[in-house]
């Protein structure tokens, strides 16, 4: 293919969107930012949000208000920031409706941050009694690509993301780089999928680019139904456009003419926000016919799911945008070949996607320099569960889990000690407390057992039952399972049976056997990483914790008592099973 | 049957923005608009996508969201997801439940609160997680957690499902 004629658009929306960032950052009013992402609004975020609106006009005081999305610092939410003309960004954590008052008095009509109440700064220029953020240890060990956003720009306003380099990397493809060298350049940075498998972006698109099939689809998975993993989400609440625009650059790579950002039904942040950016990009030109004057169209929209975790397996998503029911297909063929409405397709996750547009723009080597070994650039951590800071980190990888837990997460919290940490999502199954030696590759937790996955870390403390917990991940697993295969379909529910056998302190001998049993057919016998790795939670737990396991069933007793309180799990099991 | 209810249905149906309309995302946007799924959707949907109502049937069977007789006034979510059952997740549960007078999930007598437990709610560094009628609350303790409950249960006066 041709390059295509320079275009001269791209230059005028750029210089508009810096005008309008200069106005925004440097003009004659404060800007507040309060972060309203999902673990924003679960702060109460909202609440804070409507008491500073009435405190402005209360006080008769003029500022911007914007809603971003997510920091990262979700321990100190609800948060809010205030930066006055010109100047640092000054962060307010765990605010209170109560303080909105003083803090907006104090810090934009007498000029005088709140220094008691302030959590830090960024900006160039120090504020007086106030810490860097960058300091604080949420933050130290960050290397943000695709996270560069996030919290910084109001995901509404896509001037702000173009005013901030958006679309750089679009219009470099465009004007300079022929399809192959995007796919050179791509594979070359070492990406590899964010949703789990890691597999090798460029390869990835590689085949699609491959079909000279006249319609052919992108996917961007954002079904994330991982319980523990919240960045697919965070992302899109916190900067969809670097989703946009990497989708763009990918259909650009392979040709690909339709696509479709896929996020859960109710998840409502995500999805309007995911909205209003495609809506914003083809109100400017950017998606559509003709793309910035050149021969490349692409169009995109947002599509729902309903609640099903498999729904996020690449088949199942295409069935689930059909309208199906949310089950995976046989393979071969392979989406490349055969995918959604029955053309090539190529899927990718969120968090692939959005660090593109930096990958083109600073080229494949620059991402290839960061990480370690294989897995180049960074990790895109939720850290939740008993730890001292919660939220969500990007951070190079090769770091060691140890130093994220520690270093990062602050350790455990209330002088308790760490049992055992679950990583990848409920099929990643547990790492007990010794073994967190490892470093952030995918190989190296791969080659101990564990996954990597989407990111999600849980870390428990010694009160957390382990048996209770696997009982709990199996719960999970067979309320989720879609019915399609019957060896997790029936495994899942006789695996459950067994599971509140023992945590009933009421096993039978023989049990742990029966369970290494009914999960060796369900791995064998199933069409999809649920059912593959679905035993993964109980073998693991009985690899670290084989004593706490005899305790329950040989014993019958549980150290931490949690085995004698009420226990729940859904009772609307899905209708197919 | 509530008043207007095919009308109400066929705009659900008809107007919805995005480009690709398919059986699911007609269910869903029926489901937006009443809170559940009545006969009468599912027939005026397979007219629409010239499906059955087996294939209709078939999809809204599958998801658990899909819920086929009118909701309660409100509604109690509650996490179960990993990170919310090591912050207690448990013990929410059955604080809720316990406020409302329910042994399990499902709707109340009196058709004032439904609770559901969810497999996630996606605010996990806010573990344990709750949503009412939609809205997020983090770290909850099941004290506070029944006195939400109780409070949702007492704000529901009415049960008329027309949402007016």
């Amino acid at each position: 293919m041709t390059i295509p004629a320079v275009t001269t658009n791209f230059s005028a929306i750029t210089k508009d969107a810096t005008a309008h960032w200069q106005n925004i950052t440097a003009g004659t009013k404060a800007w507040i930012r309060i972060g309203t992402a999902l673990c924003g609004k679960a702060a109460g975020g909202d609440d804070v949000l409507a008491s500073v609106q009435a405190s402005l006009s209360n006080n008769g005081i003029e500022a911007l208000v914007s809603e971003v999305g997510c920091l990262g610092l979700c321990f100190a939410e609800p948060l809010l920031d205030i930066q006055m003309p010109g100047g640092s960004r000054v962060f307010y954590g765990n605010v209170k409706s109560e303080d909105i008052d003083t803090i907006l008095n104090s810090h934009i009509v007498s000029g005088v941050p709140v220094i008691d109440k302030a959590l830090g700064y960024l900006g160039e220029d120090p504020v007086d009694g106030i810490p860097n953020l960058d300091d604080h240890p949420m933050r130290a060990m960050s290397e943000r690509i695709a996270l560069r956003n996030a919290g910084v720009i109001d995901p509404y306003d896509i001037n702000q993301y173009i005013a901030n380099g958006g679309y750089q990397g679009l219009n470099k493809v465009l004007t300079e780089m022929t399809t192959q060298e995007v796919l050179d350049e791509v594979t070359g940075s070492g990406l590899r999928g964010r949703g789990g498998a890691a597999f090798s972006t460029g390869t990835k698109w590689g085949f699609l680019a491959g079909s000279g099939a006249p319609v052919k689809y992108i996917l961007c998975n954002c079904e994330e139904g991982d319980p523990g993993a919240f960045n697919d989400k965070g992302i899109l609440e916190s900067d969809p456009s670097t989703v946009v625009e990497g989708i763009l650059i990918a259909a650009y790579a392979t040709g690909a003419s339709n696509g479709y950002i896929f996020i859960r039904h109710g998840h409502d942040g995500p999805i309007d926000r995911a909205r209003a950016a495609v809506s914003e990009a083809y109100r400017l030109g950017l998606l559509g016919d003709n793309i910035l004057g050149t021969d490349f169209s692409f169009h995109l929209e947002v599509a729902l799911t309903g609640d099903s975790y498999v729904s996020g397996e690449e088949t199942a998503l295409m069935e689930a945008i059909e309208g199906s029911r949310a089950m995976p297909r046989y393979r071969p063929p392979f989406p490349a070949q055969v995918g959604v409405f029955g053309k090539p397709t190529n899927i990718n996750n969120v968090k692939t996607m959005a660090y593109v547009p930096e990958i083109v723009s600073k080229g494949g080597e620059w991402f290839s320099g960061i990480g370690h070994d294989r897995s180049t650039g960074t990790a895109i951590l939720c850290l939740s569960g008993n730890l001292k800071y919660t939220g969500m980190v990007e951070v190079p990888m090769g770091l060691t889990l140890r130093q994220v837990i520690y270093d990062i997460a602050g350790g455990i919290p209330n002088n308790k000690s760490l049992k055992f940490v679950q990583t990848g999502g409920p099929l990643g199954g547990v790492l007990g407390a010794d073994n967190i030696d490892l470093v952030l590759d995918f190989e190296v937790f791969r080659e101990a057992g564990a996954i990597l996955g989407s990111g999600g870390i849980i870390a428990a403390d010694e009160d957390v039952c382990i048996v209770d917990l696997t009982r709990a991940l199996i719960a999970f697993c067979q309320y989720e399972s879609c019915g399609k295969c019957f060896p997790c379909r029936m495994g899942m529910s006789h695996l459950l049976e067994v599971l509140e056998r023992i945590c009933s302190l009421k096993s039978e001998p023989g049990d742990l056997d029966l369970m290494r049993n009914i999960g060796g057919n369900i791995q064998a016998g199933s069409l999809c990483g649920h059912g593959q790795l679905g035993f993964n939670p109980v073998s693991s737990a009985i690899k670290y914790f084989g004593e706490e396991f005899d305790a329950h069933m040989v014993d019958h007793q549980c150290g931490t008592g949690t085995c004698l309180r009420p226990k729940y799990s859904p009772s609307l099991t899905r209708r197919s099973n | 049957m509530i008043d207007g209810l095919k009308e109400r249905i066929a705009n659900a149906v008809q107007n919805q923005s995005q480009p690709t309309v398919t059986i699911l995302s007609s269910l869903l946007a029926v489901e937006d608009e009443l809170g559940y799924i009545p006969k009468e959707a599912i027939e005026q949907v397979s007219d629409l996508m010239s499906a059955t109502v087996n294939d209709v049937w078939a999809v809204a069977s599958f998801y658990p969201n899909f819920r086929f007789d009118p909701p309660c006034d409100h509604q109690i979510e509650i996490c179960w997801g990993p990170s919310c059952h090591i912050k207690g997740a448990m013990g929410l549960i059955e604080a809720v439940l316990d406020g409302v007078n329910l042994t399990e999930e499902g709707d109340t007598p009196d058709g004032k609160v439904t609770v559901r437990y969810n497999t996630c709610l996606g605010a996990c560094a806010q573990a344990p997680v709750i949503s009412i009628d939609h809205n997020l609350i983090g770290g909850l303790s099941p004290l506070q957690a029944k006195q939400r409950s109780v409070e949702t249960m007492e704000s529901a006066t009415t049960h008329d499902m027309d949402g007016s």
